[in-house]
């Protein structure tokens, strides 16, 4: 893997080059900041000509390593206005590193209003006219772009979200099946391709080798280790396939940090309505499928099949973050709502939680009534359609909690807030004020301690020890993140003593190098550094790394606040 | 003294026996350790326990209107 693809949107030519030495042990984020750092101008308009998309497989996808299939999209931010790493699985990460290709770097924008469809394969890049895709939702892109090129096709597109440019599109990705199941989905960057004109971009690695790690049997031994680790934990091994994420509803509402009804309380009375038990049992009874990988080479498999009352499949990753958002936040208990919101959500091409925190501003802002499931998926589907109402939505949770002029709106740096009550799982508050993403829970997963109790055990509801486990967490994500392997893994690894070895151990072998568990580290700690120079470059203080004052209410059922100092909050990325 | 239990995923099915739905009659001083055993919790599937939404150790004693809520291994993100 050693190709940097250069695509020129406007002249519509590539081409490839070897990456500088000091870019050669980067992939997956690290790789996607550097090059965001390096090459986009902090200050330029993110729909501007001056932007660009990087996707880079990870430093191990493409190999037999378990769960290393995930993906890195970056650019400018246009939610945030900072940079963006947006992280996803589907075919297009192992099929770029069979390709050779360490990162695809998408630059310039044509001047006209004709879409184009990339097609990448072994053989070169072609341009292909694509004003029949367009206006298509994610569903109709895919199924024809593997009714022409063939199934198993990596795509990765865009909705009418995308094509509309709003704030909270998606860059959505095939699944195994066929379905837009997976998605780049938060901080915007569905926008930034459809400021290109690329609807779609269909990888096919058809007649490439499966990538060969330079000491092969090294590589094969801790691999086989590797898959036993993450199958044997019993939350990796047991709880994420048989329940997915959306047992976190019980888990969470039962600790007291589901934020419910635009983060008033801690706790959703009608949980149990939306919970993973209940979405177990009702799949189980409708002939969908429990547990699928978003990836092939997945172990865990946390994703499924969900199917409506008909017996027919409506969504897959159907995921606790977008259960709660268009659930407990918006005051919707009825799991077949959701679960249409999040099927036209992919659909449409924007994130679940920015789309689902926008929703339940809208009911702040009396636009619609709290609860009401219907006008929930009414305002959803007016997304698609161009409607003014639905672009406000579709720009995410910031812009319409501002066009409707409420002053509640859990956002850091616009980004919307996810599912974990920063008050009360505070690990995973400071992760949402620090790290440079805007409110993200995976870029620094305190849930891990504060609740799950994975990884050490840590007070939720005090301060003590939280900046530690929010600036650790970050660094190992950063870390996870470049090396392509899905934050699950996070599990077992937090909870073993050679977990985190293996990774090391897994890329000597198959880079033939000697680094130590330092230098890997360093790896996630210089990504932070380059992307927190990236936002202060593109006008961002420390001021901006902090909670809105919302959260200095009190929150039932724990009488928490949030109390953390600036200088603690400053201190968390602090690397000397 | 009457305490609210709560099990979830694969605990759920030793919900059934209880007196009323949910709720359980206990002596005084009894334990989170004394529940596991009422109710016949395979120990190995216990790992998570909160009481009124606090984590809580095995030796925790319980007080009247406590809610109990069990999870075996989960997680998710
Ligand atoms: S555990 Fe879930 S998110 Fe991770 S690789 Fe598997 S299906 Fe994808």
């Amino acid at each position: 893997m050693n190709k940097i693809l250069r695509i020129d949107t406007k002249q519509k030519g590539f081409s490839y080059s070897e990456p500088e030495t000091r870019l050669a042990l980067m992939g997956g984020r690290a790789l996607t900041s550097r090059i965001v750092m390096d090459e986009v101008p902090p200050t330029c308009h993110p729909l501007s000509a001056d932007n660009k998309i990087i996707i880079a497989p990870g430093l191990l996808s493409g190999t037999t390593a378990a769960n290393s299939g995930r993906l890195s999209i970056g650019a400018k931010s246009p939610l945030t206005g900072g940079i963006k790493e947006s992280n996803a699985g589907g075919l297009v990460s192992q099929k770029l590193a069979r390709l050779g290709i360490k990162a695809i770097i998408l630059e310039d924008k044509p001047e006209g209003d004709d879409y184009s469809l990339i097609h990448i394969t072994k053989d070169g890049v072609k341009f292909i006219p694509a004003d029949d895709l367009v206006g298509m939702t994610n569903s109709e892109v895919i199924t024809t772009l593997w009714e022409r090129f063939g199934e198993k096709v990596g795509v990765a597109c865009i909705g009418p979200a995308g094509e509309q440019r709003l704030t909270g599109a998606s860059i959505q990705l095939a699944d195994p099946k066929g379905n837009p199941g997976r998605a780049a989905g938060r901080g915007g960057l569905g926008a930034v391709m459809g400021s290109k004109k690329i609807k779609a971009m269909v990888i096919d690695d058809a007649g490439c080798e499966r990538v060969k790690p330079a000491n092969k049997e090294a590589f094969s031994g801790v691999a086989k280790k590797w898959a036993k680790l993450l199958t044997s934990h019993p939350v990796s091994g047991q709880g994420l396939p048989a329940f997915g994420t959306a047992i976190l509803v019980n888990v969470v509402n039962e600790a007291g940090g589901m934020p419910t009804k635009n983060f008033r309380t801690g706790r959703f009375d009608k949980a149990e309505n939306i919970s993973g038990e209940l979405m177990a049992e009702l799949i189980e009874k409708r002939g969908g499928i429990i547990k699928e990988g978003c990836h092939p080479g997945c172990v865990i498999k946390c994703s499924q099949a969900y199917h409506d009352k008909n017996g027919d499949y409506l969504t897959s990753g159907f995921e606790y973050e977008t259960i709660w958002a268009f659930g407990a936040h918006c005051l919707i208990d009825d799991l077949d709502a959701i679960a249409e919101m999040d099927r036209l959500c992919d659909d449409i091409g924007v994130d679940t939680i920015d789309t689902g925190v926008a929703i339940g501003i809208a009911m702040e802002g009396g636009l619609i009534e709290w609860g009401d499931k219907a006008g929930a998926i009414d305002l959803v589907n007016k997304i698609r359609t161009g409607d003014p109402m639905g672009k406000i939505i579709g720009n995410g949770a910031a812009f319409t909690g501002q066009a409707l002029g409420v002053d509640r709106i859990p956002v850091v740096k616009k980004q919307a807030l996810p599912a974990y009550d920063p008050r009360a799982v505070k690990g995973v508050g400071v992760t949402y004020a620090t790290t440079p993403m805007g409110a993200d829970h995976t870029a620094g997963y305190g849930v891990c301690q504060n609740i799950l109790k994975v990884g050490g055990d840590v007070d939720a509801l005090k301060k003590e020890g939280n900046i530690d486990v929010s600036k650790n967490l970050q660094v190992a994500t950063a870390v996870l993140d470049a090396a392509g392997l899905c934050i699950f893994v996070a599990f077992p690894v937090l909870d073993s003593e050679d977990g985190f070895g293996m990774i090391v151990d897994m890329l000597n072998a198959r880079y033939g190098v000697n680094l130590t568990a330092d230098d890997v580290l360093a790896i996630g700690i210089n990504t932070l550094e380059t992307e927190k120079a990236f936002n202060r470059a593109a006008g961002f203080t420390k001021h901006d790394d902090r909670l809105p004052a919302m959260f200095k209410e009190n929150l039932e059922p724990h009488n928490v606040t949030w109390d953390f100092t600036d200088e603690e909050l400053d201190s968390t990325l602090n690397f000397g | 003294m009457e305490i609210e239990i709560k099990l979830f995923a694969t605990l759920r099915p030793y919900l059934k026996g209880l007196s009323r739905e949910g709720h359980l009659d206990v002596p005084d001083e009894t334990t989170v350790a004394d529940i596991v055993e009422i109710l016949q919790l395979p120990a190995e599937q216990v790992r998570l326990v909160f009481v009124n939404g606090r984590h809580a150790s095995r030796e925790h004693i319980l007080n009247p209107g406590d809610r109990v809520g069990i999870f075996p291994p989960v997680g998710g993100g």
